[in-house]
Order: C-alpha cells, then sequence, then structure tokens
C-alpha cells in the first residue's frame, strides 16, 4: 500500500490538493490513518496543513472559536470550555483524544461523533474554506463536501442550560450506545421555553430530535411531564446496528436516557 | 514511491531516515530504527501497544505518520531504564506481575508515564482513566493498575 502526505502551510493550497481523486484531509488521523491501515483502495494521498491558527482555541464575548485541528484532550482541558468538556472526554481513551481532532469529528460516521452531537446541540457555525453554514446543513452535506473545515463557532451555553451524556458500556472508554446533548432555556420557575436536542448512533450522524424538542416546551422537567417527550424521542431515528447494539435495541433505550438526561 | 526524509529525537538521540510516504511511526520505529519496543497490536487505535510519548504526550504510533513527527521529542518504553537500572514503573511492573506475555507492557507502562509525570500521586480512578485505552488480553488489569500505583508511591518516597 503506498499513501502519499502532502504538506502544506495554507489551507488554500490544501483546497486545491483535495480537489484529486483519492486525496483525503488528515486531521489527527485516528479514523483516516486507521481506514489507510484497513487497506481502504480508495485512497492515495492526505493533505494536510500545519498553519497553526487552525489549532487555536478563542473564548470571547460569551463565543467559543474552535480551530478544526483542536483536539479532545484541548478541550477538555480549557478552563473557559467547561461546558464542551463532558462530550470531549467522551471521546475514545487519553491518546485518541490527544489526537482526535474537532474537524474529523464531523465527518466522523456513527458510532462515533460524539463532540459533533454537543456542536449540533448548541447550533453552531461551521466555517469552511468556501464559506460558513450551520452545522445542521453542513451534516446534511457532508459526504459531498471537499471543502476544508477551518473552525467551528458557537455561543458558549450556560453551565444549568447545557447537558450531555454518553451512554457506552464498556467504562471509563467505551463505542457509544448512543450520546444524547440538550440546550435548554427554562423560566426561573423551571418550565422550558426552547430546547434543542440532539442524538448520536440514532442515525448514520448526529441528528436533532425535533418531536422531543416540539413536546418539552412549556414543561417543567419532571417525569411526569416529559412523558410526551420521551414519547416523540424516536420519531425520525433510524439508529445503527453495530457490535455495540441493534437498531432495535438503540430504540428501545433511547427514552430511558433521555429521560435520565432531562430529570436526573 | 518517493522516500521521504524524517528527523525526530527518540529516547534522547537524534534519529534521520528515509521511508515511504504515509508510513506509519510504528513502522518506522520498528522497521526502520529497530526500536521494537512499541508493539503492533491492531493497528486501529483499538489496543494501545503502539503508544508512544510525543512531546510529552501520549499518542498511537499506529495512526501517526512517520512525516508529522519531524522534529518531535518521542520517547518509548526501551528507552526508560538508565544506566542498566530499571525505570520505577518497570520495576513495579515485573514485581507486581502486572506483566505476563509482555505485550500490552510497553504500552502500558508509556500510559502510566504520562499520567505519573503529571500526577505524582495518582487516585485508583485516575489510573484506571489512564490506561483506559489499553488492552490486556492476560492480567485482568489488577495487577497493572497496583503496579502503577505502587511505582507511585515509590517515587514519592524517594523524593520525601
Ligand atoms: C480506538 C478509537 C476510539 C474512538 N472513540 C471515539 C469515541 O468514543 N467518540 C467519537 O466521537 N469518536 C471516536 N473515535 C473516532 C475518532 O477518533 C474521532 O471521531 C475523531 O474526532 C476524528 O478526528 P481525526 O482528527 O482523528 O479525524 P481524521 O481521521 O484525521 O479524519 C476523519 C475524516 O474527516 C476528514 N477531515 C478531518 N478534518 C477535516 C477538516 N478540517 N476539513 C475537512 N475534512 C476533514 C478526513 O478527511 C477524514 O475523512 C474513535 C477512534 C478510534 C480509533
Ligand atoms: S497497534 Fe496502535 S492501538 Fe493497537
Ligand atoms: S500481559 Fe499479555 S496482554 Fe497484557
Amino acid at each position: 500500500m503506498s499513501l502519499a502526505l502532502q504538506t502544506f502551510s495554507t489551507v488554500k493550497d490544501a483546497s486545491a490538493a483535495l480537489q484529486a481523486a483519492g486525496a483525503r484531509y488528515l486531521g489527527g488521523g485516528t479514523l483516516v490513518v486507521r481506514a489507510a491501515n484497513e487497506g481502504d483502495v480508495s485512497l492515495s494521498s492526505l493533505v494536510r496543513v500545519t498553519d497553526p491558527s487552525l489549532s487555536r482555541i478563542a473564548v470571547s464575548g460569551g463565543k467559543a472559536r474552535l480551530g478544526a485541528s483542536v483536539t479532545m484532550a484541548a478541550v477538555a482541558r480549557h478552563p473557559e470550555l467547561n461546558a464542551l468538556s463532558p462530550a470531549a472526554r467522551a471521546v475514545g481513551g487519553p491518546a485518541i483524544r490527544n489526537m482526535a481532532t474537532v474537524g474529523g469529528n464531523l465527518f466522523a460516521p456513527a458510532p462515533y461523533g460524539d463532540f459533533t452531537v454537543a456542536l449540533l446541540a448548541l447550533d453552531a457555525i461551521v466555517v469552511t474554506e468556501d464559506g460558513e453554514m450551520p452545522i445542521e446543513t453542513f451534516l446534511t452535506g457532508r459526504n459531498a463536501s471537499r471543502a476544508v473545515v477551518t473552525a467551528v463557532a458557537f455561543p458558549l451555553p450556560a453551565a444549568e442550560s447545557f447537558r450531555f451524556r454518553k451512554v457506552s458500556r464498556v467504562k471509563p472508554k467505551g463505542v457509544s450506545v448512543l450520546s444524547i446533548a440538550a440546550l435548554l432555556q427554562r423560566t426561573s420557575d423551571g418550565v422550558v421555553t426552547s430546547a434543542r436536542i440532539a442524538f448520536g448512533c440514532m442515525a448514520d450522524r448526529p441528528m436533532r430530535a425535533k418531536a422531543a424538542e416540539k413536546a418539552l416546551l412549556g414543561c417543567k422537567l419532571t417525569s411526569k411531564e416529559i412523558a410526551p417527550a420521551l414519547a416523540a424521542a424516536g420519531a425520525g431515528t433510524s439508529p445503527i446496528t453495530d457490535p455495540i447494539a441493534s437498531a432495535w435495541y438503540r430504540a428501545e433505550v433511547l427514552p430511558v436516557h433521555l429521560g435520565r438526561l432531562l430529570v436526573g | 514511491m518517493a522516500k521521504v526524509p524524517v528527523q525526530f529525537t527518540l529516547n534522547g538521540s537524534e534519529k534521520a531516515e528515509f521511508v515511504e510516504s504515509g508510513t506509519t511511526l510504528l513502522n518506522a520505529l520498528r522497521d526502520k530504527i529497530g526500536d521494537t519496543s512499541p508493539k503492533g497490536g491492531c493497528h486501529q487505535g483499538t489496543c494501545g501497544a503502539c503508544s508512544v510519548i510525543i512531546d510529552g504526550e501520549l499518542r498511537l504510533s499506529c495512526l501517526t505518520l512517520a512525516e508529522t513527527c519531524g522534529g518531535a521529542n518521542i520517547k518509548t518504553t526501551a528507552g526508560l531504564a538508565e544506566g542498566g537500572v530499571l525505570h520505577p514503573l518497570q520495576r513495579a511492573f515485573l514485581d507486581g506481575f502486572a506483566t505476563q506475555c509482555g505485550f500490552c507492557t510497553p504500552g502500558m507502562i508509556m500510559a502510566a508515564k504520562v499520567l505519573l509525570d503529571r500526577t505524582p500521586n495518582p487516585s485508583r480512578e485516575d489510573v484506571v482513566e489512564a490506561l483506559s485505552g489499553n488492552v490486556c488480553r492476560c492480567t485482568g488489569y489488577e495487577p497493572i493498575i497496583q503496579a502503577v500505583l505502587s511505582a507511585a508511591r515509590a517515587n514519592s518516597q524517594n523524593v520525601a
């Protein structure tokens, strides 16, 4: 197997090189080098960019911007990104977290993509060489995307409004049965005024739980009041089947874990 | 296939080699440089046997391309013993029966070393977390966890 690595100092030059057939961007390499090791013949060259701005984390005015090459470990240890730390820590073991990038996670197929589930609930903007777009639009079109992702940007959530849960069988590190992130705004007496919920492993890539979001509006987070939201949780999902869990199992346990996230 | 130069520091000494583009660091270390302490268990990132320390951080050499390590400072288990004296972690693994077939051991020791470098007195939980990317098919993990804790105790006694 031969694989050529091309290194560029600017995103612009890398983008041009990525247009060639068989060329793929190299982030941390945890998926793409693994594919090469497994003999993926569709890969003939890897393209990487050394521009240090891709590894920059900027937090100001309640907003965060993470360069595409920022690693899960860098997010997990950043003092101003505490809200995102559980999602970053959910990715792999320590060595994987030192390598796995934010940009690569946006492309990770289920059962991976736990961090992207959090970004989807936060309504992040994905910045690419070709312009910016909401993460939902990005995820829908990602298979056809040939542009280099340079950053993601999102408003930092208040600690009490953002929740994340990854369910796995092996502790502390295991592949997801599913993951859930929720951004909830509530009145002072606890009534939900807005809800944005994202699921991982409930489709081939992270997805919004729009029916559950709608059913939560006007509710307090009690077992009784969230029941309609849990009943609606499975709407539109098509969970994956893999060695960790079958689609049936994932569908069965989704409302249980959503309930724990909301009430717990 | 064109060969490309790679140059880095391995366990304190300068290495320069020509490798085929796309060669993993694991293959470069084992097949070119002759450091066979990192093991190739899965080449998929799942076993941790290939773990090495690059610029102070634990990484998987099977998923790292050698060309991306230009100028890096790389440490492997082969470089731990000094003057024929085993590193406290190596000593603790031997004394505590934390190594059986030994295939996972160099990766376990690298993962434990980055932990102890940052957290000299780790809790059991810290150790479990630090080793969570490393698979052992022999020991059942408990002796490994105990060995890391005992190496930490030995270190702190030496310092005190
Ligand atoms: C043992 C193991 C355990 C894992 N556990 C988890 C887990 O628990 N949760 C989880 O979410 N993931 C997990 N992963 C998957 C993976 O490590 C992460 O999803 C990671 O974030 C991928 O990032 P990367 O930088 O390594 O991607 P790479 O492998 O570098 O790239 C992945 C894909 O994205 C493309 N890409 C990467 N960056 C860009 C960019 N900036 N612009 C355009 N395209 C880009 C690449 O071309 C490639 O197609 C695991 C992987 C392994 C090997
Ligand atoms: S050989 Fe690298 S993780 Fe298994
Ligand atoms: S000692 Fe054999 S795999 Fe750990």
